[in-house]
């Protein structure tokens, strides 16, 4: 069941990535675009996501527990540090430069390119890279 | 503006929103895609793999179901039968961005739906610095490419 529900999580956000335009690395790009021909369009989908959570998220967490799961996995740190923000600013260069952030890359498997591999592969190699970083501090 | 653009945005971001949401009803989880894929690949952890990998399947076959419906329901610019664009550069840029996304979402803890969506909902500060940041180098980035180099497309 847990899978099951795993699965179509991921469906679901698929199709929507996909219907907001998401998996399109050009709008992406005109969106980041803001001194050039700007587009709007991943305003709206970053706000209509978040506007959902925001909601959806009061009413869920309200419950004891998950439906399949024993507790809410939830974050609880709140405090800054320069992993974060660096990390952060890092991610915001490869976004810049490509287009894809993981979602997205991802979700545009089923139109493979050689390009696409290249960007799936490396950031794999990222993220090992990142875990080997840390395990050092 | 191209209005069905907008449109068919808030109607995509409301599905990922859903998603977020449905992933913490049913297995109180955050849908942070570089959290739950980076574990699947790289930690493999005992009995949490396998809806890792259910949402990954789930996440590519969206997009391909789409392609197989056929008409307009993708929202590629300036082609609007398609589903999926193409890359904006070749190999070599993308490992050079691919390396950039795995390392920063990595040391950082989270990309664009775990920071942007799931952290923003929950009003966390982490999550509103660490998406201030990457928009904002993003954005940077953007510009030093297509307006100060003339690079990108």
């Amino acid at each position: 069941m847990k899978t099951l529900m795993g699965y179509l999580a991921g469906l679901l956000f698929g199709l929507g990535l996909a219907v907001g335009g998401m998996t399109d690395p050009t709008r992406v790009l005109n969106f980041l675009d803001v001194f050039g021909h700007w587009d709007p369009t991943l305003m709206f989908v970053l706000g209509g996501a978040v506007a959902t959570t925001f909601i959806g998220y009061r009413l869920v967490l309200r419950r004891s527990h998950p439906l399949f799961a024993q507790v809410f996995q939830l974050p609880t740190r709140r405090d800054l540090d320069g992993r974060l923000i660096g990390g952060a600013a890092l991610f915001g260069v490869g976004w810049g430069l490509s287009g894809y952030c993981p979602g997205p890359a991802f979700a545009s498997i089923a139109g493979l390119t050689a390009p696409l591999v290249a960007m799936l592969v490396a950031m794999i190699i990222g993220w090992w890279l990142a875990r080997r970083f840390s395990r050092g501090h | 503006m191209d209005a069905a653009a907008s449109l068919y945005g808030l109607v995509g971001g409301v599905m990922i929103g859903l998603s977020a949401v449905w992933l913490m009803a049913t297995l109180g989880r955050i849908a942070g895609v570089s959290g739950i894929l980076s574990g699947l690949l790289l930690d493999r952890p005992q009995g949490d793999s396998a809806w890792r990998l259910a949402f990954l399947l789930g996440l590519v076959s969206g997009p391909l179901l789409l392609m197989l419906l056929g008409g307009e329901l993708g929202n590629v610019t300036g082609a609007p039968s398609e589903v999926i664009g193409d890359p904006v550069g070749g190999v070599g840029l993308m490992l050079i961005a691919g390396l950039l996304v795995g390392i920063g979402t990595g040391v950082g803890s989270g990309c664009t739906s775990g920071h942007g969506v799931c952290g923003l909902a929950r009003l966390s500060p982490r999550s509103l610095v660490a998406t201030l940041t990457f928009l904002g180098v993003a954005m940077v980035t953007v510009y030093v490419m297509r307006h100060v180099l003339g690079g990108g497309s």
